[in-house]
């Protein structure tokens, strides 16, 4: 069983060592300026409205070896953007450039990339096919890819060995045949079968009960360390974000609202997004409850997001010029970006430092 | 809570069986749930999808599909026979007595209709009143799960509203006839974070205003310590561990809930280290293990553990788990005295 999985290491196009380019400084993957609207209709002037502002100009990198987490509420954008990452959908503006090279380029063409790039969804049964046996499903990419049948089997089997699950008891299996945890474990297989180098993992666990779920989050550890994987991790849970991820992006409304180490985000954030978002996960303590929600009612909708900073309708610290001017995403302390204008001296925020002369 | 308790507890389960048939074989959902609860109390279920909680609960309003699902032992609320009701009485009884708060509003409102005309209905069939004093009561109850604009909200169809506005939505009709007991199902799992402390909140200063007793499901552990007096804990159709939050919490004795603990990623501060997990699965609900269902799974089981299902030992002063490896309820402190 070992021996087609050497066979297909010592290959190098699918060695990921042999296949790193740009050296450990490159980043595995950036992004920059996405951009991805749904619907809305074309008036006579050319400007279009009503459309869903999904991924709003998103910029973001992943450095090799690294976990990204990606936290944010329904709509906005987190989703959007792994699929962007993916190309299952096209963005409508932005450039992805992988380990040096940008996607669409002779370097890097979308079968290319695809192979470098692989997503585990949220939804383990969805996402399988349900005519196609445990075994099948993991070979069909390296087939599609041209491996043959025999080493993509063995490889297949290599792989179910590698998420904890016996070959020769689950490959004939189908999906209806196994549980939630069972078939998340084949979706990471599956993704793992072109041997990726960068694996989107969105809200993966996050359908899985609690005991399961700690089991698939060591899973994903011991698989980061054995193959040297990036992981971009999506998820709603900040413990598991906290627990997973090296860097943490939190997005809102397809923005980008604050990046930065994770220690940073999740203890001491700088957007009051943020600083929100830790304070409404339960308490765990029985006499500390909390005792006053963060924030009051839901996200705004993406079809017509509020103006200035996304954030100000229901930010506590909002002022006039919230609604008026947009802000960037500026470093606060260097490896953290926050895009809000009380961390922006000069920014005409009343709580804003004011801008020195001699400021770097 | 300040009210205190009536002689006979508000709701009461004894040994609790739903067996689910019709299936290749039967499925026994829930094993033998003893539950009681007081007036104005709140208890979380808490558990792990096919523990029986959601079917516990339904089995407490009558909602499992009669032909299918065979409940045996006995539940009574509010001093009636659960069982023996009528279908006249049992439609007054759900929504009069017990109300239900579901996971996804969205299914649970009809979707031609407007919201508050539903709400309406169900005041004016309960009440007997006019349709004018139904929506007057219906603005009433908007306004107290605070839904902005709440005169123009109650035009809106379900699919106008968001997720949390649904919710609300939703809570103000189970409180339209003033019910005794509310029973709500995982209500704010489907929601954002930012929304559901909000709910969990509006929940919980509801409860204490109209005096309601709760049984709250969920399989978050934060969840429950949010909103829960008392938390039970659930495992393939069994409570394993009930008691005081606090202890439950604070001190788990079984290992089950330690595991569940434990395998919370919030526990483990430097990332890189593994988490704690409990191996394997669940148990075949429809193939029970003839002792402690969670024996295959537990690192300190010993053979005596699959000889019997474990009775209810005490392992403080307010909390009860079942398992042998506690002492005897005999050899137990004198003091410590079983929770009730």
């Amino acid at each position: 069983m070992t021996e087609p999985a050497s066979d297909a290491t010592s290959d190098p196009a699918f060695d990921p060592a042999a296949r790193d380019r740009g050296g450990p400084a490159q980043p595995l993957l950036s992004v920059t300026g996405l951009v991805k609207h749904f619907g809305g209709r074309r008036s006579w002037r050319g400007e279009t409205k009503g459309a869903v502002r999904a991924v709003d100009g998103v910029d973001f990198s992943i450095a090799k070896g690294e976990t990204l987490g990606v936290v944010g509420e329904s709509g906005c954008g987190k989703s959007t953007t792994a699929r962007l990452v993916m190309q299952i959908i096209a963005p409508d503006a932005g450039e992805i450039v992988f380990d040096g090279e940008a996607l669409g380029s002779r370097a890097l063409d979308l079968t290319t990339y695809r192979r470098e790039v692989q997503m585990v969804f949220q939804d383990s049964y969805a996402s399988l096919n349900p005519r196609l046996t445990v075994e099948d499903t993991i070979a069909f990419g390296p087939r599609v890819h041209g491996v043959g049948r025999r080493e993509a089997t063995g490889r297949a089997h290599d792989l179910l060995f590698k998420v904890g699950l016996e070959p020769a008891r689950f490959a004939g299996r189908y999906p209806h045949e196994l549980s939630g945890g069972q078939r998340q474990r084949i979706n990471i297989a599956r993704a793992l079968a072109l041997q990726p180098r960068l694996v989107i993992l969105d809200e993966a666990v996050s359908a899985l009960d609690k005991s399961v779920e700690a089991q698939v989050l060591n899973l994903l550890l011991d698989l980061k360390a054995e193959f040297g994987l990036t992981y971009m991790f999506i998820s709603h849970d900040l413990n598991v974000v906290r627990f997973m991820a090296d860097r943490v992006m939190v997005m809102y409304l397809g923005k980008v609202a604050e990046v930065g180490p994770s220690d940073v985000i999740l203890k001491s954030p700088s957007h009051p997004y943020t600083a929100a978002l830790l304070a409404s996960m339960p308490s765990m303590d029985p006499d500390a409850r909390t005792e006053e929600a963060p924030l009051f009612g839901d996200p705004p909708n993406p079809i017509d997001p509020p103006s200035g900073c996304r954030f100000h309708t229901r930010c506590r610290f909002a002022s006039a010029i919230c609604a008026n001017v947009e802000p960037r995403l500026a470093p606060v302390a260097r490896p953290h970006e926050v895009a809000c204008l009380m961390a922006q001296p000069g920014s005409g925020h009343p709580r804003a430092a004011p801008l020195r002369e001699n400021a770097a | 809570m300040s009210t205190p308790p009536p002689a006979a507890p508000l709701v009461r389960a004894r040994n609790l069986t739903v067996d689910f048939v019709g299936g290749a074989r039967p499925v026994r959902a829930v094993a033998g749930v003893d539950l009681s609860l007081a007036a104005g109390e709140v208890v979380a279920l808490l558990g792990e999808s096919g523990s029986g909680k959601s079917v516990t609960l339904r089995a407490l309003m009558r909602l499992l599909p009669e032909k299918r699902a065979r409940i045996g032992g006995s539940i009574t609320v509010d001093g009636r026979d659960v069982a023996a009701l009528g279908r006249r009485e049992l439609a007054r009884f759900r929504g009069g007595t017990v109300a239900m708060i579901f996971q996804e509003p969205g299914l649970a409102f009809d979707p031609v209709y407007r919201v508050g005309d539903q709400i309406a209905e169900a005041v004016v069939r309960h009440e007997r009143v006019s349709r004018k004093a139904g929506r007057a009561r219906a603005l009433e109850l908007f306004e107290r799960v605070r839904i902005p604009s709440a005169e123009t909200r109650l035009d809106n169809y379900p699919h106008e509203m968001s997720g949390g506005m649904r919710q609300r939505a939703m809570i103000a009709l189970a409180l339209a006839c003033r019910p005794k007991v509310l029973l709500a199902d995982e209500p704010t799992t489907a929601l954002d974070a930012t929304v559901q402390i909000q709910i969990l909140l509006l929940l919980r200063e509801l409860q204490r205003e109209f005096g309601l007793a709760v049984i709250f499901v969920t399989h978050d552990i934060g969840v429950a310590t949010e909103v829960a007096d008392r938390i039970a804990v659930m495992y393939a159709g069994r409570i394993v561990e009930r008691g005081d939050c606090r202890d439950v919490i604070r001190a788990a004795a079984h290992p089950y809930t330690r595991g569940l603990l434990a395998s919370r990623a919030d526990h483990v501060f430097t990332r890189g280290t593994r988490l704690a997990t409990i191996p394997g699965a669940p148990p075949d609900l429809g193939a029970l293990p003839p002792g402690c269902a969670f024996a295959p799974r537990c690192a300190q089981a010993v053979p005596a553990c699959e000889a019997g299902v474990p009775e209810e030992r005490p392992a403080s002063a307010t909390h009860v788990a079942r398992c042998i490896l506690l002492r005897p309820p005999a050899q137990a402190d004198a003091g410590a005295t079983a929770a009730a």
